[in-house]
């Protein structure tokens, strides 16, 4: 951990230090700052609240927000919650998958972008959404996710 | 902590007081500085039309009105959900002396035309015709669509007419003047039994009486000076959004409402636990305890009476368990959230220990309203065990997709008919499903049935938090089944044997079902597994979840059998 990372860790254990129930918080806060939940920060995190590493991990497990990977640069968030599902993510999902050659959860070689699976992110009414970097695109179809990704594609000169 | 003198205590109600003062002149200042204005333009920015374009549709109206020269006497707003969402982004224009008008489908560039062709020959002329070119006619959606005369809006009344960062304005709407009421009007004996005499009931789908619950944590003794009361805002049912949007559009409400419950029962902090997946929610919910605690709504000797009370926010992590009260308290102690058994209830052992409770953001969100209009205004809507309105999620294949809010007891028809508009495919029917992964299917012959905490719980279903999924005639009973299972299996938290194994082998069964290779022996093992299940599972996720796949089997068992195996079938008979 360099001097950079430590002192963004620092700013975090000053905020939460001392708070009850502060665990989940701080880990929030980790992965916003790094874009994911770093070991060797989470390590030190935990033995300046005092937490151990063991209940850290179970935590980073448990919860399907937290990554322990760093993603690729552009984050998919493909919705299957029921609304979704019914008006066809699935279909959305296996065109991705296809178009970019590899399953959910994981990231392309080239490091840019990260496929996940979420559930429901609140705007139903705009179903099937598919999200990237914040970026939504509502009322999605399998044949539209090529042109799309080709998009964010151009913004890297692919 | 050092005591403070009486001295001390003295100065701070003084200011206490006066920060009652001020807060109500916010109200006041703000009717007097809206009154200025001739016009308003309300943009939905709530999570779905923000989605969509929103706030580029809010930049192009701002852009307008200044090109315009109008930005003096037209007040642009950026609101909270409007209700309509698979017409959205909407946007609402209202002019003095006119009946409000509803844009549809609204893009960034036709916003300056709305400025020059509806706003500006018509302000401060209330006899002059509206006359908009064709593209723009077009866009209009008529508010005498049964979608918003159908509803009866009491939760969601001001999220699509005001601005959720303002405390002004949600005070010149009666904000915080229930908590006052309360504090300087009644006592907290008085409080507990308004909310019990109006019938409220828990509305994250259990459905307990609120003032029961309320009453426990009053008797309850203090443990270490403290008890809380939880808002639960971890709105896991995939497909539901009521709370996000009640949260995003009207934070303060709720707030009010713990606050009041503080009093009524002495609790002395409050905490929301809000999804992480919704920015927005989260985003209001900070604001709103960032201004009370400016305004002094928040603190100690709040409004110079003896009560005090403070809020804090967490939020979730991606745990559908979490919205289960027990498990909920586990995440927010900074473990990860497995359920406890009860007893002991949190009334007497909740969060850190102390007593607590946890209801739901609609839940709270009606406690000012209850306080504001009286127990028997809330109780004159609704069925004889389910009073007052519900909020819903109106999704799936349904026209006019959105958040609504309806008196309990209208029907399933009214709702999917009248509200919704029917399917949006235009095909027959099939089912709306409710309560998400803990609910079940309402099938179409029982288009009658009318949505209140009984009747939904007598056909195996459940109100559950509002999420509400109509299906046509192309969708696949055991699909959904598979589909919500799939997603209670993901979600089960292992703790408990029944959950963690039967969910697993229920699915493996299902799966071998939905492929065509299971026989009628797999179909009662089910039946076995989810009865086991719902009595043996320590907590409500366990319980409820084969609730999708026994409602869909008792409801369309056509749809099972056709899946069985060839063969099977002949020895069977």
């Amino acid at each position: 951990m360099n001097e950079e990372n430590k002192e963004k860790v620092d700013a975090i254990i000053r905020k939460w230090n001392g708070k009850r129930g502060a665990l989940i918080m701080a880990l929030h806060e980790l992965q916003g700052a790094f874009g994911y939940v770093p070991w060797d920060e989470a390590l030190y995190l935990g033995q300046s609240l005092g937490v151990p590493m063991a209940k850290i991990y179970e935590c980073l497990t448990f919860y399907n927000y937290f990554k322990v990977k760093a993603p690729g640069k552009y984050v998919i968030s493909i919705c299957d919650g029921t609304a979704c599902h019914i008006k066809g993510s699935t279909g959305v999902l296996e065109e991705l998958e296809k178009e970019l050659g590899v399953p959910a959860g994981t990231t392309t070689d080239d490091g840019l972008f990260y496929i996940q699976v979420v559930r429901c992110l609140g705007c139903c009414g705009l179903a099937p959404v598919m999200v990237i970097n914040g970026t939504t695109y509502g009322k999605m179809t399998p044949d539209k996710v090529k042109s799309v990704i080709n998009e964010w594609r151009a913004k890297e000169g692919k | 902590m050092v005591e403070m003198t009486p001295e001390q205590i003295e100065k701070l109600k003084a200011v206490g007081r006066m920060q009652k003062d001020k807060l109500l002149q916010m109200g006041k200042d703000f009717e007097e500085n809206n009154a200025k204005y001739e016009a308003t333009i309300f943009t939905c920015n709530a999570t779905s039309c923000h989605s969509g374009g929103g706030q580029n549709v809010y930049e192009a109206f701002k852009a307008a009105l200044e090109t315009a020269g109008l930005t003096d006497k037209v007040r642009l707003v950026a609101t909270g959900c409007m209700g309509l969402c698979a017409a959205g982004p909407m946007t609402r224009i209202e002019i003095k002396g006119r009946k409000p008008f509803l844009y549809k489908e609204m893009t960034a560039d036709v916003a300056h035309l709305i400025v020059e062709q509806h706003v500006k020959p018509l302000l401060g002329k209330p006899e002059a015709e509206l006359k908009l070119a064709p593209h723009l006619q077009e866009k209009e959606l008529s508010m005498e669509l049964p979608f918003f005369t159908k509803q009866r809006r009491v939760v969601l009344k001001h999220l699509g007419s005001s601005d959720p960062e303002d405390l002004g304005e949600y005070v010149a709407n009666g904000g915080y003047q229930a908590l006052i009421k309360c504090l300087f009007e009644m006592t907290p004996q008085q409080v507990l039994d308004e909310i019990t005499k109006s019938g409220l009931r828990g509305r994250g789908g259990g459905g307990f009486p609120t003032g029961k619950k309320w009453e426990l944590l009053a008797k309850a003794p203090l443990v270490d000076g403290e008890k809380f009361i939880i808002c639960n805002g971890d709105e896991g049912d995939p497909g539901a959004y009521m709370d996000s949007c009640i949260l995003g559009g009207g934070a303060h409400a709720v707030l009010e409402g713990m606050m009041i419950a503080a009093y009524a029962t002495g609790a002395t902090s409050g905490w929301f636990y809000v999804r992480a997946e919704y920015p927005l929610a989260l985003e209001r919910v900070e604001l709103a305890i960032k201004q009370a605690k400016r305004a002094g709504i928040l603190g100690k000797n709040i409004f110079g009476t003896d009560f005090s009370f403070m809020a804090e926010l967490r939020y979730g992590a991606g745990a559908f368990v979490c919205g289960e009260e027990t498990a909920l308290m586990m995440s927010l102690e900074g473990n990860k959230g497995t359920p406890r058994p009860r007893p002991p209830y949190p009334t007497e052992k909740g969060l850190f220990q102390k007593p607590t409770i946890i209801n739901n953001v609609e839940t709270w969100a009606n406690v000012p309203q209850i306080i504001l209009n009286g127990a028997d205004w809330f109780s004159s809507v609704g069925t004889e065990t389910s009073k007052g309105t519900k909020v819903f999620a109106l999704t799936g294949k349904v026209k006019h997709s959105g958040l609504v809010e309806v008196p309990m007891g209208t029907t399933v028809k009214e709702m999917v008919e009248e509200v919704g508009g029917g399917t949006s495919t235009g095909k027959p029917f099939k089912a709306v499903q409710t309560g998400g992964p803990s609910g079940g299917v309402i099938p179409a012959k029982e288009l009658n049935l009318p949505l209140c905490y009984e009747e939904l719980k007598k056909i195996g279903s459940m109100m559950g938090s509002g999420g509400m999924i109509v299906m046509d005639e192309d969708d696949s009973m055991v699909e959904i089944a598979k589909f919500y299972l799939g997603f209670t299996v993901d979600e089960s938290c292992g703790k408990c044997a029944p959950c963690r194994l039967g969910g697993y082998q229920m699915l493996q069964l299902l799966t071998k079902v939905s492929k065509g290779e299971g026989t009628k022996a797999d179909l009662e093992k089910i039946k076995e597994i989810g009865s086991a299940m719902q009595k043996g599972s320590l907590c409500g996720l366990g319980q409820t979840s084969p609730n999708p796949v026994l409602s869909t089997m008792k409801y369309f068992p056509e749809e099972y059998e056709a899946l069985l195996k060839k063969d099977d079938e002949k020895k069977g008979c």
